[in-house]
């Protein structure tokens, strides 16, 4: 599946912790072709956060990226000088935080952060033409470009949400990372901004990588679905096979805890347990405690990634090579 | 290009909160009163050329009899050298003001960039700077106050030195707190994920969030400084004798009460205490003011 846009390659993050090495993200590889949204679905602590953030080598410390490449347009951003780094964050890949109430800085005017962002990556453009670039943006977002002059608190969490989406599509980049953008607004906002970002992304033709903890939501926006469990890919594959022929029990287990409006009485199924805590992952399958498929191999060792249809990537002994090999 | 536009954010956060001030109730007229009483003290002294009836030094020995208790031409009485009271508490201020300007402009300029870079660097160098400040605020303040400005001779500057010595560490550590949960919120990590250099987010992110914080430490400081002033001339580590200052009087005064001459004391420790009281009463309220969110 490799596309020319972005190629994550065998990508392994660790914090490296007084207890001891945590491996966040574990051999994780994935591609993105321009314009594609690409929905990255895991539990809190399944390392989705911090994949979204070794994109562009933010990963708080003590958190390193040990291995793999980071390909954008055939160059490896894991290779940049600082320098040349900071010119890709913000304007080649962009973020949306989770929390818009924090993600601006409160002293600061709502046109200020554009200037900035603007003068930061373009220092040739004067104040008032970036000031008019961010009425624009403002605009293009649902927002009235008078508010320009108000200060962050002086805005809903919403339409903070909205401002965050026009920083991240200023500089029209290739990329934009959601990181759960919703996730602290009510239903009704929620809808409307993942609209407007459908919307944006559609008229600046960009990429859009949709971290969420919500398998309904990923379903409904996103082209591929990457399901993160531990720090691993246990399923990574497009939209309809995730709907019609889910494969990995944890997948499975997530699409049956969304209700369904048609069943008018029906008990949603949870997956029992936790996840793992990644300072002492279990040994083999890093599912199998919570797996009702679980054998007695899954105890033992560890399922590679297999690709058990076209375009259809499993973590999971049930199936290919690995379960022939089992029986 | 930076600067101004902060600077300019930060006036136009000043000016409209002192009008609202009223409408805060109790507190919004503490804040008036702070500064009615810091302003009319500070105009006293820059005045006291012109305003004061008699010279304060040692050329207006004799002007009366000397312990005159307070009448129509002495409204504060004389001391024991003749000299007009009243002359000397309104010329008194001015070496406590320039002391306490000087040693608040001095912490400022140390312990507000040691605060900053020591918590943003981290690590060894954190810990070194903290060390150092904890174990110079383990001493009882006006004790190393005395103790520096013994070694450094008298004047304002070493006054204001020495005093500063003792008040670094406030500064430091609340810009260190500060900025340690400055630096964590999303805000920043936004501002390093559109590719801001440290030195930005340092100087606009952080620092201009701290700034509240610190502007109250130093009205409070002020304060302080004053009373630590106060007390180094009270201890005959201050200026010259000839000198008009409220802390020399206290001590000349002091040693005159037990003839009964109260006013000699009494009229510059009011003084003193006054300066003190305004200079807090602001800190309360600026505190307040400088918050954006209270402005709305």
């Amino acid at each position: 599946m490799q596309k020319q846009l972005l190629a994550v390659e065998n990508l392994t993050v660790e914090y490296w912790t007084r207890k001891g090495k945590v491996r966040a993200v574990d051999d994780v590889s994935f591609s993105l072709g321009k314009a594609e949204t690409l929905g990255i679905v895991g539990e809190s602590g399944s390392g989705k956060s911090t994949l979204g953030l070794s994109l562009i080598r933010l990963v708080p410390p003590p958190g390193r990226i040990v291995k793999g490449h980071v390909w954008l347009k055939g160059k490896d951003i894991l290779k940049l000088r600082e320098d040349e780094i900071r010119n890709i964050r913000g304007r080649r890949i962009s973020f949306v935080f989770q929390d818009p109430m924090t993600s601006l800085n409160p002293i600061k005017k709502i046109g200020e952060h554009f200037i900035e962002l603007i003068q930061t990556h373009e220092p040739n453009v004067s104040r008032e033409e970036a000031r008019k670039r961010a009425e624009k943006l403002l605009n293009d977002v649902g927002i009235q470009p008078e508010r320009i002059d108000d200060y962050p608190h002086q805005l809903s969490g919403g339409m903070r949400q909205r401002v965050m989406i026009a920083l991240a599509i200023a500089l029209n980049p290739y990329i934009v990372v959601a990181d759960e953008p919703t996730t602290a607004l009510d239903v009704i906002v929620q809808a409307k901004i993942l609209d407007l970002l459908k919307d944006v992304q559609n008229a600046y033709a960009m990429a859009l990588i949709f971290i969420t903890h919500d398998l309904s939501i990923a379903i409904e926006r996103c082209n591929e679905i990457l399901v993160m469990y531990a720090g691993q890919i246990v399923e990574y594959t497009n939209i309809k096979e995730i709907c019609k022929n889910p494969q990995h029990p944890y997948t499975q287990g997530l699409l049956k805890s969304i209700p369904n409006i048609e069943l008018a009485e029906q008990k949603l199924e949870g997956i029992p347990g936790s996840p793992p805590d990644l300072l002492n992952p279990p040994k083999g399958c890093r599912f199998w405690p919570r797996c009702s498929y679980a054998m007695e191999k899954c105890r033992k060792a560890e399922p590679r990634l297999i690709e058990t249809l076209t375009d259809h990537l499993v973590r999971c002994f049930l199936y290919g090579e690995a379960r022939d090999e089992s029986n | 290009m930076s600067k101004p536009a902060v600077k300019r954010n930060m006036l136009s956060r000043i000016i409209p909160a002192i009008g609202s001030l009223k409408e805060r109730g109790l507190s919004g007229w503490l804040v008036i009163l702070g500064a009615a009483i810091v302003t009319s003290i500070i105009l006293m002294t820059l005045l006291a050329p012109w305003i004061s009836p008699f010279d304060p030094t040692t050329k207006g020995i004799n002007v009366g009899a000397p312990l005159t208790p307070p009448n129509s031409k002495f409204p504060f009485g004389t001391n024991d050298l003749g000299q007009d009271m009243l002359s000397r508490v309104i010329s008194g201020g001015g070496i406590m003001l320039q002391v306490a300007f000087l040693s608040v402009a001095i912490c400022l300029a140390i312990g507000v960039p040691l605060g900053l870079f020591s918590s943003y660097i981290d690590g060894m160098f954190d810990r070194s700077i903290c060390l150092i400040m904890d174990s110079i605020y383990a001493f009882p303040g006006l004790i190393l106050a005395i103790a520096i400005a013994a070694m450094l001779g008298r004047g304002v500057v070493n006054m204001a030195l020495s005093i500063a010595v003792v008040y670094v560490p406030s500064y430091f550590r609340v810009v260190r707190s500060q900025v340690l949960s400055i630096k964590e919120m999303p805000y920043v990590e936004a501002a390093r994920s559109i590719g801001a250099k440290s030195r930005t987010i340092l100087f606009k992110y952080i620092l201009p969030n701290v700034v509240p914080s610190i502007v109250v430490v130093a009205t409070v400081n002020f304060a302080d400084a004053i009373l630590t002033a106060a007390g180094l001339t009270f201890v005959g580590l201050g200026v010259e004798v000839d000198v008009p200052d409220w802390g020399w009087d206290l001590t000349n005064g002091r040693r005159l009460l037990p003839s009964g001459a109260w006013w000699v004391i009494t009229f510059p420790g009011i003084f003193i205490i006054l300066l003190a009281l305004g200079f807090t009463l602001m800190g309360e309220g600026l505190s307040e003011i400088l918050n954006p969110k209270v402005g709305e």
